[in-house]
């Protein structure tokens, strides 16, 4: 297993982790290959999750954009809610074969944080969140969802108390407790082995609407959409594609409120190389490499990072990273909650916004990934457009 | 070795680099080594003292050149950095240790740089003469000697589990074993850090290796009394080290 995405990618923990980081590779690369635990998996992902997610041909948007014929990849129907249970239930079951019995975990938004504690409950692990204190305020109804599900949250104080301190503290807790506990990655980020692993529990989603819009239309799509922020969702879903050299792969970052105001969480747009969270890749920084506080509408793409091989898949020219508004995306989760009947998660509202935007210049089929559904968002939406709103 | 080493630590620029240059000054005094922290926004290895030093040392505008400069005009010749591989990525290698070179530093001791990625690193520090300083950890078994083997300067054992910062009774049981298993392969100094604050615990850890490594109990000083920590620090080294009463 190549632990490098072109330059990007690499090992870069403490001594502390680096046995485990080890261990997990070679247990990686030994049950990637296991019939028994890739069968146990797909009857979780089919049982549990409610895999394969649809591919839904959306007509009314189509005739209302005109252009593309747009299907929507529908990974808002799994199980909890959005893609993240796909790399949950991966590692969770590598994690039990290895003898582990404790998952930790990050969150920003609390998405991956509640597939985590779900998947904890179904095979009766132990498990620790960790969640921004901002974050635990923003969102407090997953706070209490993963509670209830029987996870321990810790609320983070260090930092600027988001995501990217979730992701230090969890870091610092699985070095505190590292022979028993496993640390579950949310995003195709992190020390090799994790940004591969999570890329290919992640890519049932190319592997399937592939097939699906081979069956549909007959013909490979002229495009596959996806939200980026740590990019799990996209690189599952650009995966299988990326061989098609005539499919364009399109991954939407946070622009939040402009590229211009600093207020943002565009990493390919405005980020450089570093080396961070344990990988080489590209980050919002400073010129002396102190990683810069982001800001996006969504707090799953409120990130300074991107994954190593979105960032190899950018330096290579086979993806193509663009820029969504905080309004931009707003605009698009109302369009697609009238028009569809579908509300999209705010993260995944800035895939549909490109298509909003850009539908008109395709002829023929193209993918969006609506990586999550939209009901946590439903307040903060409220609140941004000043409506008073009492839960 | 019949001398134990004694290893000291500051945050560079907390609370600004001309006081910075004065603790050195006065900790070299009684230590055969000063590590320096170069501020970091996210230092993952390191405890709650040491992150909030980190952030006092960024928001009074540290950066990676102001420590250079104040590290130039420091004459004490055992000079170690501590800091994060990202501000030397981004420094850019050749420029990060020509200019510790400039600066007489001895060693770099970057903790989130394992020895499987440091031979991106390893050719610019050896061609400016400066270590690289090679850490082990309790959970290193199998790659003890590996590691250990390789190793110039002095070896950073970690103590424990964990992050940086004061603890009371959870070292790794078995930092006598490590220890042997380091002997075997080399006898450059061995040095204990991460959690060390007391007398007793230097004592302990000083007969167990070569020397210990005290970070965090300067950096709470330094927190309390700013600039004015210069006779807070000396009086707590001679504490440590058995030289004065508590």
């Amino acid at each position: 297993m190549s632990n490098r995405f072109g330059e990007f990618g690499g090992q870069y923990v403490p001594e502390t982790l680096m046995t485990a980081v080890l261990e997990l590779e070679e247990a990686y690369g030994f049950y990637k290959n296991d019939e028994d635990y890739q069968a146990e998996l797909s009857r979780y992902f089919s049982e549990y999750t409610g895999r394969p997610s649809l591919l839904y041909f959306a007509e009314r948007m189509t005739e209302d954009l005109g252009g593309a014929k747009i299907y929507l990849k529908r990974e808002d129907l799994n199980h909890t809610g959005s893609h993240k249970i796909n790399n949950v239930l991966g590692q969770a079951l590598l994690a039990k074969k290895m003898g582990k019995t404790r998952l930790i975990a990050e969150t920003g938004a609390g998405q991956h944080g509640v597939a985590t504690a779900t998947v904890a409950a179904l095979l009766d692990m132990e498990c620790e969140i960790f969640m921004g204190r901002e974050d635990t305020e923003r969102q407090a109804l997953n706070v209490y969802r993963m509670e209830l599900l029987g996870a321990k949250v810790n609320a983070v104080e260090s930092g600027t108390q988001v995501l990217k301190d979730a992701v230090n503290e969890t870091m610092r807790e699985w070095t505190r407790r590292v022979s028993d506990t496993h640390y579950l990655i949310g995003s195709c980020m992190g020390p090799h082995p994790f940004p591969t692993m999570v890329r290919d529990f992640q890519s049932v989603i190319s592997k399937e609407a592939r097939e699906q819009i081979l069956k549909a239309e007959g013909v490979l799509p002229k495009a596959v959409i996806a939200c980026v922020g740590g990019g799990s969702n996209a690189i599952g879903s650009f995966y299988h594609f990326i061989p098609d050299r005539e499919v364009e792969l399109i991954g939407c970052e946070a622009a939040g409120k402009g590229l211009g105001t600093g207020q943002h969480a565009a990493t390919i747009a405005t980020g450089v190389s570093g080396i961070f969270h344990g990988m080489k890749s590209l980050f919002c920084q400073d010129d002396y490499g102190q990683i810069a506080p982001v800001y996006s509408i969504s707090a799953g793409l409120d990130y300074p990072g991107i994954g190593s091989e979105h960032a190899d898949l950018h330096a290579r020219g086979r993806a193509k990273y663009v820029p969504i508004t905080d309004a931009e995306a707003v605009d698009a989760f109302e369009y697609l909650s009238r028009i569809e009947g579908i509300i999209p998660a705010i993260e995944s509202a800035h895939a549909v916004a490109y298509a909003l935007k850009h539908a008109r210049e395709y002829d023929g089929p193209i993918v969006v990934v609506v990586s999550g559904r939209g009901d946590k968002d439903v307040a903060a939406m409220a609140r941004y457009k000043g409506v008073n709103l009492h839960e | 070795m019949n001398k134990k080493m004694f290893v000291s630590f500051v945050t560079a620029g907390d609370p600004s680099m001309e006081a910075t240059k004065g603790f050195i000054e006065a900790l070299s005094k009684h230590s055969d080594i000063v590590e320096v922290g170069l501020p970091f926004s996210d230092p993952v290895a390191d405890g709650a003292a040491i992150q909030k030093a980190n952030i006092r040392a960024l928001e009074n505008g540290a950066t990676t050149d102001s420590m250079f400069d104040m590290l130039e005009a420091v004459e004490f010749g055992g000079k170690a950095i501590l800091c994060y591989v990202n501000s030397v990525f981004v420094y850019g290698y050749e420029k990060f240790f020509e200019r510790c070179e400039r600066a007489r530093v001895y060693g770099v001791i970057i903790p989130d740089l394992p020895y499987e990625e440091r031979d991106e690193v390893l050719p610019f520090a050896k061609k400016h003469n400066v270590h690289l300083i090679t850490l082990i950890a309790p959970t290193s078994k199998r790659r003890i000697a590996k590691l250990a083997k390789d190793a110039t300067g002095f070896i950073y054992l970690v103590s424990s589990l964990g992050s940086t910062g004061a603890r009371t009774s959870e070292f790794s049981g078995d930092l006598e074993g490590i220890t042997a298993e380091i002997r075997k392969v080399t006898d450059i100094p061995i040095c204990i850090g991460f959690g060390i604050s007391t007398r007793e615990q230097v004592e302990k850890m000083s007969s167990i290796a070569d020397g210990v490594i005290v970070g965090s109990g300067f950096v709470k000083i330094i927190e309390e009394h700013a600039e004015n920590s210069v006779e807070k620090l000396e009086n707590y080294i001679k504490i440590l080290k058995g030289e004065k009463d508590v």
